[in-house]
């Protein structure tokens, strides 16, 4: 495969798909499949058929078109009309009235110029819900792997990372770590084998952002795997999935197939010398393998434990060798600042959090969904004016991000720019990007022992204060919960929350007081309301307890 | 390699780059606690009670797995340092069973003497008795889980320096357990060569002899640097008696 015959594949698809009159696209990402969205499919070409339209439209099954909560959702191309909840009824008119008369079913149709739509800004999800992820023609008729045949037959591995690091792009995973430089270090680093690693292991309650982009995308990921790999000269990929992802590991496995089969994976990639394999990897269910370090010795088939770091991936990782390793959404980011360069990226977002976000929107909100939006947005807006806001009769109360690791923020926050820093100031986090809003029939100390739990549930077990901290803050927030705590307690809960947080060996440990801290700072009377007259003050003392 | 300057607890120290801060600090007569810690053994950096302060640092790191920087100012004993630590012996007593009085390590027992050294006398945690089980089935020893602190010498010291693998954790968080073998019955594990290097390093009277009393069980670890060393770089060197080694 070379350059000029990647290019003739996009020709020939844009083509071909500009031979057809119309085309139906159908959300076949897992909310709209839960909605019934085969069903849809199915009524979609049967109308299709019984109106003797094939060959003049086909019908394409995407990734997510972002509206969630109001599936099964269908597009019609390349008027871009999109409908919402259309079942078998729906599809059978859409095809009736909107692909064979042209008469738009508005009954279904969804007002695209509303602020869901407009205050987005799509980067990431670019091609998500429009082309078609089993296909590897569609995607490099959108310009797919144009990035890698730029950086492979125009660019030095040098000048790949300065363009990555002059964009600005830090990781999507959580900690916002400058990408370029995770790079620079990487290349820099001499060993005869190194690794690039897309870290796949979302495990967020409530998020689906990266399974999003790898069942509607998965190419973009793979490319943006390449390219790093060209970047520091590693020859071996892994994608480390969790196996709860079923499609998404089927789509990835189609995906190296065809780019392999096209010479975009494998050796001497688009004629160049440039040798690269991506193999998968699947989690076995371990929240924890989300942590760079445990997910590393996964791979090496050990068990899912982090190691502390100094020395990072990048200088001694998989098999103690240099190892690139970043996140799904920041994988998918690389090939757009490569074709559309470094300054278009930074252009976006804020100074220093360049580029968008992409996040799931959950809980007591309007519009449920997956969004994409640059930084720096401020939180109203992605929870008023994307989000539609709290449905009638409900009130706002905080925005949950960064899950188990992250923060409520209150209402008073909400101007607050949503970037890695902002976020930060207020106790939160970025996170990987679930957004979860919460109304007044959220009681803050149950989200902090729903969180706490989780933590306690996921700890590995291997150091102290996460194994043995987290089951006593649990314990802790139940007796609170129920009203038997103390103001001891409270007072024992927050200095462990700080003692669990500073010692803990690795992210988990150190983030799991997360949302009790942040709670306790905003919402601190909701824990004092509960609180039982102290039994420290009675005669007596402390209850005995025995000595060791 | 490279020898680096720093200070720890005021004190002007120098050391090899390759040294962790733990090794430098002890040549240098200043006592950080350890638990999980074992001369000759890979570092794991799980008890967390080698945390130490380093000044430009917002994050404390474990002098165990932690190497020095030029210029690096370290302290060992901040205030918050000592109550972190006292914490987290806090925690391993609530988590087992620890019943000194009846136990065989009594008096010889690290977790013991760590409580000690820093006057604890009761913890303000619940104390959570769980349900755990002694495994006898081996024909010399004993594992208690009620007495173990899943510091993992045991794992370690079976896999590198005895080189049988027989130890690993099972489960995960507040429920992990060592397991032997596949977890199964120590007895039945065909891969454990009953050389008792486990029961020597465990720090607790967890891994222990049969026939041990109360008391009895004196443990001694120092022969792991003397093997290890042995076997590295063929030199003999050390006291593998050593007494009142730990």
């Amino acid at each position: 495969m070379t350059v000029e015959e990647l290019g003739e594949i996009g020709d020939k698809e844009r083509a071909r798909q500009a031979k057809l009159e119309k085309r139906v696209l159908w959300c076949s990402a897992a909310g709209c499949v839960s909605c019934g969205g085969h069903k849809t499919r199915d009524a979609l070409k049967k109308a299709v058929k019984q109106a003797g339209l094939e060959g003049k439209t086909e019908v394409v099954g995407t990734g997510c078109m972002g509206l969630c909560g109001r599936g099964p959702l269908v597009k019609v191309a390349p008027d871009e009309t999109l409908y919402a909840n259309v079942d078998e009824a729906a599809a059978t008119r859409i095809v009736a009235e909107h692909v064979a008369q042209g008469a738009v079913v508005e009954d279904f149709r969804v007002d695209t110029t509303a602020p869901f739509f407009t205050a987005q800004k799509k980067i990431v999800l670019e091609d998500c819900g429009r082309i078609d992820a089993m296909r590897v023609e569609e995607y490099v008729a959108v310009g797919g792997y144009s990035a890698l045949a730029r950086a492979v037959c125009e660019l030095t591995p040098e000048e790949v990372v300065e363009e990555i690091r002059k964009a600005g792009l830090r990781g999507r995973g959580g900690a916002g770590y400058p990408t370029g430089l995770k790079w620079a270090i990487a290349q820099k680093a001499r060993a005869a084998q190194k690794y690039v690693v897309c870290n796949a292991d979302e495990g967020d309650p409530g998020a689906f952002m990266d399974r999003s982009v790898l069942e509607g995308d998965p190419h973009r990921v793979l490319e943006g795997m390449a390219i790093a790999g060209y970047a520091i000269g590693a020859s071996q990929g892994y994608i480390y999935v969790r196996a709860e992802y079923p499609l998404a590991i089927e789509r990835l496995r189609l995906a190296i197939k065809q780019a392999e089969k096209l010479g975009l994976l494998g050796t001497r990639i688009l004629d160049s010398g440039f040798d690269f394999r991506i193999d998968l990897r699947m989690g076995a269910g371990a929240f924890v393998c989300g942590e760079e370090t445990a997910l590393l010795r996964s791979i090496e088939g050990r068990r899912g434990r982090p190691r502390p770091r100094p020395p990072y991936p990048s200088e001694a990782g998989l098999y103690g060798l240099p190892t690139v390793i970043n996140n799904v959404e920041t994988l998918a980011n690389v090939a757009p600042i490569l074709t559309r360069g470094a300054a278009w990226f930074s252009s976006i977002g804020t100074a220093k959090s360049a580029g968008t976000k992409v996040f799931a929107l959950a809980g007591k909100i309007r519009n449920t969904g997956l969004i994409e939006v640059p930084m720096g947005i401020p939180l109203r807006t992605i929870i008023y004016d994307i989000g539609g806001g709290p449905p009638e009769g409900a009130e706002f109360k905080a925005a949950q991000t960064g899950g188990p690791s992250g923060g409520c923020i209150p209402s008073q926050h909400l101007d607050l720019p949503v970037d890695y820093e902002s976020l930060a100031t207020v106790g939160s986090i970025m996170g990987s990007g679930g957004l979860i809003v919460m109304d007044s029939t959220s009681d803050m100390v149950d989200v902090a022992k729903f969180f706490m739990e989780f933590s306690m549930e996921e700890s590995c077990g291997k150091c102290v204060p996460c194994r043995v901290g987290t089951k006593h803050l649990h314990t802790l927030l139940e007796k609170l919960a129920a009203g038997e705590g103390t103001a001891e307690d409270l007072a024992l809960l927050e200095e462990m929350c700080v003692m669990v947080k500073e010692t803990s060996l690795c992210g988990l440990g150190q983030a799991a007081p997360n949302p009790v801290l942040s709670t306790l700072r905003f919402f601190r009377g909701e824990y004092e309301r509960r609180l039982q007259p102290s039994e420290h003050f009675q005669a007596g003392g402390g209850p005995e307890r025995a000595g060791s | 390699m490279a020898i680096v300057t720093l200070t720890i607890d005021g004190l002007a120290v120098s050391g090899r780059d390759d040294e962790t801060l733990l090794s430098i600090a002890r040549q240098h007569g200043v006592e950080i606690p350890t638990l999980c810690h074992l001369d000759g053994l890979t570092d794991v950096g799980a008890c967390r009670l080698c945390l130490l302060e380093v000044e430009g640092s917002t994050r404390l790191l474990p002098a165990c797995t932690a190497k020095p920087v030029e210029g690096m100012v370290v302290h060992t004993s901040t205030p918050k340092l000592q109550r972190y630590r006292r914490m987290i012996i806090e925690m391993l007593a609530s988590e087992g069973n620890h019943h000194c009085a009846v136990c065989v390590s009594h008096e010889h027992c690290e977790l013991q003497r760590l409580a000690g050294s820093v006057g604890l006398q009761s913890v303000r945690v619940p104390y959570l008795y769980p349900d755990k089980k002694l495994d006898a089935t081996h024909p010399l020893f004993v594992m208690d889980h009620n007495r173990c602190v899943l510091c993992t010498r045991c794992v370690r010291v079976c896999h590198e320096v005895e080189g049988a693998h027989t130890w690993d954790v099972g489960f995960r968080g507040i429920k992990s357990e060592i397991v032997a073998g596949l977890r199964v019955p120590w007895g039945d594990v065909e891969s454990c060569t009953s050389c008792g290097k486990c029961v020597s390093v465990c720090p607790t009277g967890a891994l222990f002899a049969k026939g041990a009393t109360v008391a009895a069980m004196e443990k001694r670890t120092a022969f792991v640097k003397y093997l290890v060393t042995a076997r590295r770089s063929k030199e003999w060197v050390g006291d593998i008696l050593e007494e009142g080694d730990e």
